[in-house]
């Protein structure tokens, strides 16, 4: 009962130091083992913006996401997330911050073996106490802002890949996030399922006066919406700045990725010995299993 | 001497590999337990899953368990009768079912039946990202997901077992007093004064709780361990029919051994 | 899945597992007859117990009256010392008289009840003071045709 109550509240203490950016990551490293996948990552999220982080596939974007709710520890530097660092809360620390984030994963990740509506009612009645009355109120309110309201009876396995979307959206705010994550959300949606979502990221950002993290490699569609963008590659903010800015942007890199060119900097050929020198070569016999 | 070198250390990688894999197994059912609180609290989350693992199981139990019966009054009676005390299959049907085939025969269906399908939904929802997105959600995926399925394992496990020998120990009757002709009276009142209440049937009933156990720990756990891949569940699933049938038979000596020595 | 119908289907599950548990202990085991509810604690010693076990039956005319709780060897009298559990709705004369007895040639062993004359009854903890030892099929044989020879000696 407490807890549905505290992201009510967040507003108000929002509004009490609006200086301070709800997300702040400083010379954030991690790596897997000895590999290196983020390196001096410096990045800031403004209370009620949409920013996006993008940069090609592999490039630690989603692990990004991950060290801010806190399902991977930094190697070093920080996150700090309305003024806690991630990494040092406990357990309970750590959920009760979670409680506050919504995120939509890459590919909705709805529970296959629930309905939509139970699906969205989920962290309802996990953190809640709320009647059950109110509860089938608030998910239908938030299936009716992602326009699916008429589909809460049906199986995730029923839906096409936009619609799961958007019931993943609809799940995500439904305790009403101080900061919402979208991991790759426009991935593999039909060009209208990808304007609704990115109509929605807008809206619901706005409505609900939360921040938003973008992460995602499609630039047309995320220029139409986000305020910053920050962009990243082999673990290494490469350029930041508004939409404009990044439109206008002469950094070579930049300019190959926002018009897609097929080489640049980012090259076409995977790192290789020059092609004669191997074509020279004697192929090695296949190693039988026994040797 | 390098192929000796390569041999033994090759050797040596897979057993520290197998103790390391067991003591994160063990750790595992720690956690399990000491988050089974919302699995007992909020007990309907425990129902659904007795219905997928239980229930769902219950017609391969009870016809095998049937089948199984009638094997053992039809060969039973053919080794009794030639030492002319065909009387006494009531006995040996009974006291094979409920001390060993019942117990072991339903949980080696059961890790094939329901073990199986736990695995495969658990690394799916991890393939698929449910698992993270629970976590996520500030909800701890072995509090919601694994406690409830491994205590609906460890709670249809002697009750399937206790389905299967009851239902051999019908099929025994039917081939042996109704197809055969075996003394109705003889059939029931040998069985009776051999089949002891507490040795017998509740050792039957230990052993398919430690079954259980064994069976819905290791479903469990290849599940949450799988690789995130079409390729990694299929193989946590594999992985856990055979070594859940491996624990079950390792396990039923031990318990025999223990159970039923020099008695 | 309707909640309530899964609901239903557990319920009918655990009854079903619970039924057959049932069965197997009134219809394949002792439980309902044989297993005697309170019993009282009575001794016996013997020369020789053969192959009487733990919870093999006590019986009386034929009746079983209770079963063999403990077998120990007294080391003082160098005699088998078998505690029986009787059933406490049956009493017995003070000068019973106990015998280990197998049921047909080569079957399980018990110990039989052969009621004597005396008015008074044992009690609880009470030790049997006539027994007669099991009949040891190898001494037997033995035995006669040991007789058999000395007999035909003597001759």
């Amino acid at each position: 009962m407490r807890d549905i109550f505290l992201p009510a509240l967040l507003p108000l203490i929002a509004t009490s130091a609006p200086a301070d950016p709800l997300v702040q990551i400083r010379d954030l490293n991690f790596a897997y083992d000895s590999r290196s996948i983020l390196s001096g990552i410096n990045i800031t999220i403004p209370r009620g913006k949409v920013v996006a982080i993008m940069g090609p596939s592999g490039c630690g974007k989603t692990t990004t996401l991950r060290l801010i709710g806190g399902q991977l520890r930094p190697t070093s530097g920080e996150v700090r997330v309305a003024g806690q660092v991630v990494h040092e809360c406990d357990d309970d620390g750590l959920y009760l911050l979670r409680r506050r984030m919504g995120m939509l994963f890459q590919f909705g990740a709805l529970f296959t073996d629930m309905s939509v509506y139970d699906n969205v009612a989920f962290q309802m009645r996990e953190h809640t106490n709320l009647p059950e009355e109110l509860i089938h109120d608030l998910v239908l309110m938030k299936l009716h802002a992602v326009g699916l309201r008429g589909a809460y009876k049906l199986m995730p396995a029923e839906l096409s890949g936009g619609m799961a979307r958007r019931v993943a959206l609809a799940r995500a705010i439904a305790l009403d996030p101080m900061l919402i994550m979208y991991d790759e959300p426009f991935a593999g949606l039909d060009p209208i399922s990808l304007s609704i979502i990115g109509e929605l990221i807008r809206t619901l950002n706005d409505a609900l006066g939360a921040s938003s993290i973008v992460v995602t490699h499609d630039v047309h569609e995320s220029l139409k919406i986000v305020d910053y963008i920050y962009f990243v590659s082999e673990g290494k903010i490469v350029a930041e700045g508004t939409a404009e800015e990044i439109k206008e942007s002469q950094a070579p890199y930049v300019h190959q990725f926002v018009w897609g060119e097929a080489d640049g900097p980012v090259p076409f050929q995977y790192p290789a010995r020059p092609y004669g020198e191997e074509m020279m070569e004697q192929p090695s016999k296949p190693r039988r299993w026994w040797s | 001497m390098s192929r000796m070198q390569q041999i033994l250390r090759q050797i040596g990688h897979q057993v520290t590999e197998r103790l390391w894999r067991l003591g994160f197994a063990s750790r595992f059912l720690l956690m399990t337990v000491l988050y089974s609180g919302t699995a007992l609290k909020r007990f309907h989350l425990t129902i659904r899953e007795i219905y997928f693992t239980g229930v769902l199981s219950l017609i391969i139990i009870l016809v095998s368990g049937m089948f199984v019966g009638m094997v053992l009054g039809l060969q039973g009676y053919d080794t009794l009768q030639r030492y002319g005390s065909s009387e006494a299959l009531g006995v040996l049907v009974a006291l094979s079912l409920v001390r060993e085939l019942g117990p072991v025969v339903a949980a080696l269906l059961f890790a094939s039946r329901a073990g199986s399908a736990i695995t495969a939904e658990i690394g799916l929802m991890k393939a698929t990202e449910q698992l993270s997105a629970m976590e996520m959600m500030a909800v701890s995926p072995i509090a919601r997901v694994v406690a409830p399925r491994f205590w609906a394992g460890v709670i249809s496990m002697p009750m399937l077992a206790a389905l299967f020998s009851a239902m051999g120990v019908l099929g025994g009757y039917l081939v042996g007093v109704k197809l055969i002709g075996v003394d109705e009276g003889a059939f029931w009142s040998q069985m009776q004064a051999a089949v002891d209440f507490r040795q017998d049937i509740m050792n039957g009933v230990i052993k398919s709780f430690v079954f259980g156990v064994l069976v819905s720990w290791i479903a469990v756990f290849e599940g949450y361990d799988a690789d995130p891949t079409a390729e990694g569940v299929s193989r946590a699933t594999t992985r856990t029919v055979v070594t859940s049938s491996l624990a079950i038979l390792a396990a039923d000596f031990v318990l025999t051994a223990f159970m039923f020595r020099g008695i | 899945m309707n909640r309530a119908v899964i609901d239903l289907w557990v319920g009918l599950f655990v009854a079903m597992g619970l039924a057959a548990l049932l069965f197997l202990g009134l219809k394949a085991a002792n439980l309902g007859s044989t297993d005697i509810g309170k019993t009282y604690s009575l001794q016996a010693r013997f020369d020789n117990i053969g192959g009487l076990k733990v919870r093999a039956p006590v019986k009386s005319a034929g009746v079983v009256v209770g079963r063999v709780g403990e077998i120990r060897f007294d080391p003082e009298s160098y005699m088998a010392l078998v505690s029986m559990q009787v059933d406490v709705r049956y009493q017995f004369p003070r000068d019973t008289f106990a015998t280990i007895n197998t049921s047909g040639l080569l079957g399980e062993q018990y110990v039989g009840f052969e009621v004597g004359g005396d008015p008074d009854m044992l009690k609880a903890g009470d030790t049997l003071k006539k027994t007669q030892s099991a009949v040891v099929l190898e001494k037997l044989i033995s035995q006669f045709m040991f007789d058999k020879a000395s007999g035909d000696e003597g001759k």
